[in-house]
């Protein structure tokens, strides 16, 4: 079994308690075909923590978020959350989590506020009227309430990114997952869609993991952050601890020309 | 790494070929649970019936006009020879009744609807929209593959006689027309009542409802399987639509054979 290389939680900004479910990862180990994609790979994230993933292009980070989601199984290990081991999807659980993925995954065939009402319709949560009025709150909340009525192909790509956030807030999440929320955004973009994560840590302090390649934003969101190489994490600390690390791969990573973390 | 013997590779495909029929019989099952949710998804059932309907009838009127005037044509020239032609209207209503208007309508449902069903589908799964369903606690089967099974089950057989009623009306335009066949349309109408039975046009319509529901379930399997990028999709329409007629064409050998 892998140690975990926790050098101790971040210091969580003041507002509302945590809410949000823990993860306890132990030992995963994922396969495809013959190319290891996970192995032995442990990890812990607090209830409230908003836990970023970096790491290079193919390292498995997205292949982890799928784990959480129940989309894979593992080939070996445990993962937890909440307590539980993982559930399939459509399963009964005690929790639920909202996934912004890397794409937005918007339903082409529906309206942005089709979109963000869906799991609300389906799941026969409120009547049309309370959909209706939830829908307008949660895409103010990511500043698109002007939006509801277009189609997904009418938006830009951050505005793609702000609908799928809205949608996973919808189902009122305990724990949020965001793959490469800023990749392919221009750098204005990402700041709205960093600024919108740290907006919603700070009301909602749900349990949050971002898995990203974006160095500068995730050292900007993260409370602690956590270095994937080659399956397993090599480094696991806040920012700060992140950009102060002497081992190599890390400082490999961090300090690339073009979008190595500023002052690494 | 050698290349598989003969042998071998004949029992790789048809392992994989049963694989793929285990699969899509798994996914008929799912669909066939999932239909208890049938009467909450009213809207999408109604929405892809009128969609089916849309999409096929311009086609399937045009062809069936002109394939129940080639068979009175066909079949009016060989009947007259033997004098037998005030049975004209016999031999096409059954013909089409049985046969052409069943295979006709769900070949053509297959091209214009069962590829759209497995082009939307594909890009869904491509674009990590199934996904997104599954991260929604929404089952992809009761979304997508249930609603679409239920409207193919139930339009199909509407299309059906559709297609039937103007295939007689084609034959018997050519007969009335035709002066080597000269049949009236009082001749070829009383001929036909004659020799049909309720049992043959229910025959007809087992077949299309088998046929409708082969049709959408072959298209939306090969949709959810479907990996990769846009090459991809393209590849699953045109396999979801090949598969789809060799399907129906077996199919119509085994009910024929069971019914007759």
């Amino acid at each position: 079994m892998g140690e975990v290389l926790s050098t101790g939680m971040g210091t969580l900004a003041a507002g509302p308690p945590p809410r949000g479910v823990g993860i306890r990862i132990v030992g995963l180990a994922k396969a495809f075909g013959e190319v290891q994609v996970l192995r032995d790979l442990t990890l812990e994230v607090h209830p409230g923590e908003t836990f970023v993933i970096i790491g290079a292009s193919g390292c498995g980070k997205t292949v982890l978020l799928k784990h959480l989601l129940g989309l894979l199984r593992p080939d070996a290990g445990q993962i937890l959350i909440d307590g539980a081991p993982v559930a399939n999807p459509g399963e009964p659980k005690r929790y639920r989590i909202g996934m912004v993925f890397q794409s937005g995954a918007l339903f082409s065939s529906l309206t942005v506020g089709e979109n963000v009402g869906l799991w609300l319709k389906e799941h026969r949560v409120a009547d049309d009227g309370a959909i209706e009025r939830i829908v307008t709150e949660k895409l103010a909340l990511v500043g698109l309430a002007d939006k509801k009525h277009l189609m997904p192909s009418e938006l830009s790509g951050g505005m793609r990114k702000r609908v799928a956030i809205a949608r996973a807030l919808a189902t009122d999440p305990d724990l949020m997952l965001y793959d490469e929320p800023t990749a392919e955004l221009d750098p204005v973009m990402t700041d709205h869609i960093a600024e919108e994560i740290v907006d919603l840590k700070g009301r909602f302090r749900i349990t949050s993991v971002v898995v990203t390649h974006d160095l500068n934003m995730g050292c900007y969101v993260a409370d602690r952050m956590g270095m994937l190489h080659e399956g397993r994490l090599v480094e696991v600390g806040t920012p700060e601890q992140i950009r102060r690390s002497t081992n190599p791969v890390v400082r490999a990573f961090i300090t690339t020309q073009t979008k190595g973390m500023g002052g690494a | 790494m050698r290349r598989p013997g003969l042998l071998a590779g004949t029992g790789a495909v048809i392992l994989r070929l049963l694989q793929t029929v285990g699969e899509v019989l798994l996914l008929l099952g799912q669909a066939v649970r999932a239909s208890r949710a049938a009467p909450r998804n009213v809207d999408k059932i109604l929405a892809h019936m009128a969609e089916i309907g849309n999409a096929t009838l311009p086609l399937a009127s045009l062809t069936a006009v002109f394939i129940g005037g080639v068979l009175a044509l066909q079949s009016g020239f060989q009947l007259a020879k033997l004098g037998a032609e005030e049975n004209l209207g016999g031999l096409v209503g059954l013909s089409m009744v049985k046969e052409l208007g069943p295979v006709m309508t769900s070949l053509l449902m297959a091209g214009r609807v069962g590829s759209a069903m497995a082009a939307e589908i594909a890009a869904m799964a491509v674009y990590e929209e199934i996904d997104a369903l599954r991260t929604l606690d929404i089952d992809p089967v009761r979304y997508l593959v249930m609603p679409r099974v239920l409207a193919s089950l139930l339009t199909l057989p509407i299309l059906t006689v559709y297609v039937d009623v103007l295939g007689w009306i084609g034959g018997a335009l050519v007969g009335s027309v035709n002066p080597r066949i000269n049949v009236s349309f009082h001749t070829f109408f009383s001929n036909l009542r004659l020799f049909m039975e309720v049992r043959d046009v229910l025959d007809g319509l087992v077949k299309a409802m088998v046929f409708g529901v082969t049709v959408a379930i072959i298209c939306c399997y090969v949709g959810l399987q479907t990996r990769g990028g846009p090459r991809e999709v393209g590849r699953s329409v045109t396999r979801a639509v090949v598969l789809s007629f060799i399907c129906i064409f077996i199919f119509d050998y085994v009910i024929t054979r069971l019914l007759i």
